[in-house]
């Protein structure tokens, strides 16, 4: 069952994860334009490694332009479903899937789906941040660069803004020409998102961005994450469940490869539904 | 009082017991350093004892082969009559006969045939070539009287080097009481003399030892290794990438990976009978040359650099590949923008390290015939050549005693090869190395 534009309006949509549960949309924020519609889309999506079944036949909806949250105890296959929507599996050679992925309409896994394409669109910011060893400047560019972008003006441009965008313009704008290695952390962590970024996706995976920066550098990101919201879809892992309840719109919950809960953040955090759901954020076991 | 004691006893008790396992740390703690001191002065003893051998093994070539850098020359006095030289063709004259006249002048004494003929056996037969040169380089000499240095033979230059000891009885030593007055004679009026052996470093190999150089090995050796450097370095880094990077994991893949490794612990003759076999026997391809000597080679370095290039491929951090392909990079992007750029140093050492095992190397080249006497100097990759350790082990196979310090002479640039070889090797490491 999908969540569609007008079963929106009616506040009553199906939940994923079986017919008998129902979630609501999250209290009314600014209406984004193109909001709200499935954007990613799993129908009993089981991700395996070998013969080790790490997430299990999920159904849900991401829906375009909002935050959605993924929490669970570690070990539960977070990063294993994040990892499924842009193909990153595909470099673990072990891994494969069964049910279907659609990104926009199109099947993820289907066989004439071009994965570089796919990653284009679907950017990724990983839990240890991960620059190339390469000047500043180069590691914003070198997206744009591989789609065409040749002209030296236009780079420039696209630098300043994913900069901008990652709010570590001001912090880097005079030492473009330096090696990234040497920014600390949490730079190295916008720097990620800024060349991300920078390949203009329309879907962002963080996976557990913050959980190697200090609390300074943690707010930064959410702030990031608040001034990016209606311009992309955006799934954030994290295992903070302030920082969930803080930036997300949507909430979902997995325990040992089970998407549980799948609600809107304020309900799934005030009124769990699961009593699974309910220890784990009460924090009865982590 | 009954009670207060009590509680002493228990007291002492209670600080002797702890005292007892601060005892049992103390004791445990003097145990592990004494291993560690000894560890550690097992390998202090066994650095030093390599460090000892690797001394002696070089102060016996250099004090073998320092005297190989001179050479002794005789000046004589050549008187050239315009009728001895041939006017059409200046350099087909008698030379031979008027370094002979020239020698004879300077010892009048001498008239017996075969004192004449020991006597002239004092000069190296490379004097007629000296003066052959000279004249043809400047042609107003003739008709002139010329001092020319001309090479000393080289049981001369044994003695002047004290190789040939003068106070053994006469038939232990090479030279003659009468030879060696002659050479008293030339000692007396100051022609002869050490000096800079320069045709060790021209000349290619002769059978006479003061005519006989490296260059012609050195020549050799630098066609061979550009053949294999050309072919190995290509075939096996696109191989590394191919399995590392593109290659299924499969059974094939693990058995290739396997024999990969096992080639590397090949024998290196079982090379040179295999290019024997393949590219003599089979292909044609010319003898003694570098061309076939480099292909054999490059069988022998492929499994080395192949191997230290997937080392090297596998230490490039998977984090980097992901970001690569994060921001949406094909395979191909990935491994020729980050991955290679990021191994190509640790390749590259692999290489060097695998290209000077290559010039070390014997064994497979003398299956192949370049182990043949070659006079001449190579000129390209199809010209009979020699290779420099080949050269080491035809010299040291030589009898003559002036060929012991020229092997030893040629050990040393052999090794001062490899050491610059290793040492860029170094360089290029430090100076790509990344750190994360
Ligand atoms: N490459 C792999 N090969 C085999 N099993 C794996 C692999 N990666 C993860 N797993 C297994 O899949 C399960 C889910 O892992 P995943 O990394 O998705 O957990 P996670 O929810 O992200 O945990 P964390 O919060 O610790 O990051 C775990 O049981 C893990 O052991
Ligand atoms: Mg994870």
């Amino acid at each position: 069952m999908q969540m569609t534009a007008e079963e929106k309006d009616t506040n009553k949509v199906a939940a994923p994860g079986g017919a008998s549960r129902e979630i609501f949309l999250p209290p009314e924020r600014e209406r984004v334009k193109d909001g709200g519609r499935p954007h990613v889309s799993a129908k009993n999506f089981s991700i395996f490694y070998g013969d080790f079944e790490a997430v299990k036949k999920v159904n849900a909806d991401i829906l375009s332009k909002y935050v959605t949250a993924i929490i669970g105890p570690s070990g539960c296959g977070k990063s294993t479903f994040l990892r499924a929507i842009n193909r990153m599996n595909d470099l673990i050679p072990s891994c494969y899937t069964t049910g279907t992925l659609m990104f926009d309409g199109e099947d993820v896994y289907g066989r004439y789906t071009d994965e570089v394409q796919l990653r284009k669109k679907i950017g990724m910011v990983l839990q240890k941040p991960n620059p190339f060893p390469k000047s500043i400047f180069d590691n914003i560019a070198y997206g744009p660069r591989l789609h065409g972008v040749k002209d030296k003006k236009m780079l420039e441009e696209v630098v300043e803004k994913s900069l901008r965008k990652a709010a570590l313009w001001d912090e880097v704008k005079d030492r473009l020409d330096r090696n990234a290695l040497g920014l600390s952390g949490g730079q190295q962590q916008r720097l990620c998102v800024a060349r991300t970024l920078a390949v203009e996706p329309e879907i962002l995976l963080l996976d557990e961005p913050t959980s190697a920066l200090d609390p300074k550098a943690t707010a930064k990101i959410e702030d990031l994450i608040e001034e990016l919201r209606g311009s992309y879809t955006i799934l954030i892992v994290t295992h903070n469940m302030q920082q969930a309840s803080r930036v997300s719109d949507y909430t979902m919950f997995y325990y040992e490869g089970d998407l549980v809960e799948y609600a809107p953040t304020k309900q799934l955090f005030t009124n769990p539904r699961d009593q699974v759901t309910e220890d784990y954020i009460t924090g009865r076991f982590s | 009082m009954n009670k207060s004691n009590k509680q002493a006893g228990a007291g002492s008790s209670g600080t002797s017991r702890r005292e007892r396992t601060i005892d049992i740390v103390n004791k445990r703690l003097e145990k592990r350093y004494r291993k560690e001191k000894r560890f550690r002065l097992y390998g202090m003893l066994s650095i030093i004892a390599s460090v000892l051998f690797l001394a002696f093994l070089l102060t016996s070539i250099v004090s073998n082969g320092y005297s190989a850098f001179w050479q002794t020359y005789i000046k004589l006095d050549v008187q050239l009559d315009p009728d001895m030289i041939d006017k059409e063709d200046p350099g087909r004259s008698n030379y031979q006969g008027i370094i002979k006249q020239a020698i004879g002048a300077y010892y009048p004494e001498v008239k017996d045939r075969k004192e004449r003929r020991e006597l002239y056996s004092l000069f190296s037969s490379g004097a007629a070539f000296q003066l052959r040169d000279e004249v043809l380089k400047n042609p107003a000499v003739v008709g002139t009287t010329l001092s020319l240095w001309v090479l000393a033979d080289d049981d001369v230059d044994m003695l002047m080097k004290g190789h040939i000891k003068r106070n053994v009885p006469e038939n232990e030593r090479r030279l003659n009481d009468k030879q060696l007055q002659w050479i008293a004679k030339l000692e007396a009026g100051k022609r002869i003399e050490e000096r800079f052996n320069t045709t060790f470093f021209t000349a290619g190999d002769s059978r006479e030892p003061e005519l006989a150089g490296i260059w012609g090995a050195v020549k050799g050796s630098f066609y061979t290794m550009l053949v294999t450097l050309a072919l190995s370095f290509p075939i096996g880094i696109a191989a590394a990438v191919y399995l590392e990077e593109f290659a299924p994991k499969n059974l094939a893949t693990d058995f290739i990976e396997v024999n990969i490794n096992n080639l590397a612990a090949v024998p290196s003759i079982v090379f040179g009978l295999l290019g024997l076999a393949v590219f003599l026997n089979f292909f044609g391809m010319p003898r003694s040359t570098p061309l076939v000597g480099g292909i054999v080679l490059m069988l022998m370095t492929l499994p080395t650099i192949i191997i230290a290039s997937r080392a090297a491929l596998k230490a490039v951090p998977p984090s980097i590949r992901e970001a690569a392909f994060g921001v949406g990079s094909s395979k191909l992007q990935v491994v020729t923008s980050h991955v290679l750029p990021l191994a190509l140093p640790g390749m590259l050492t692999g290489t060097i390290i695998g290209m000077a095992q290559a010039l070390g190397e014997t064994a497979p080249l003398l299956m192949i015939g370049m182990v043949a006497f070659i006079v001449d100097i190579p000129g390209g990759f199809t010209d009979p050549a020699a290779v420099m350790p080949v050269q080491i082990y035809l010299w040291a196979d030589s009898p003559e005693r002036a060929f012991v310090e020229r092997t030893s002479a040629a050990i040393m640039v052999l090794l001062a090869f490899l050491i610059s070889m290793n040492a860029l090797a170094v360089v290029m490491r430090k100076r790509f190395e990344r750190r994360w």
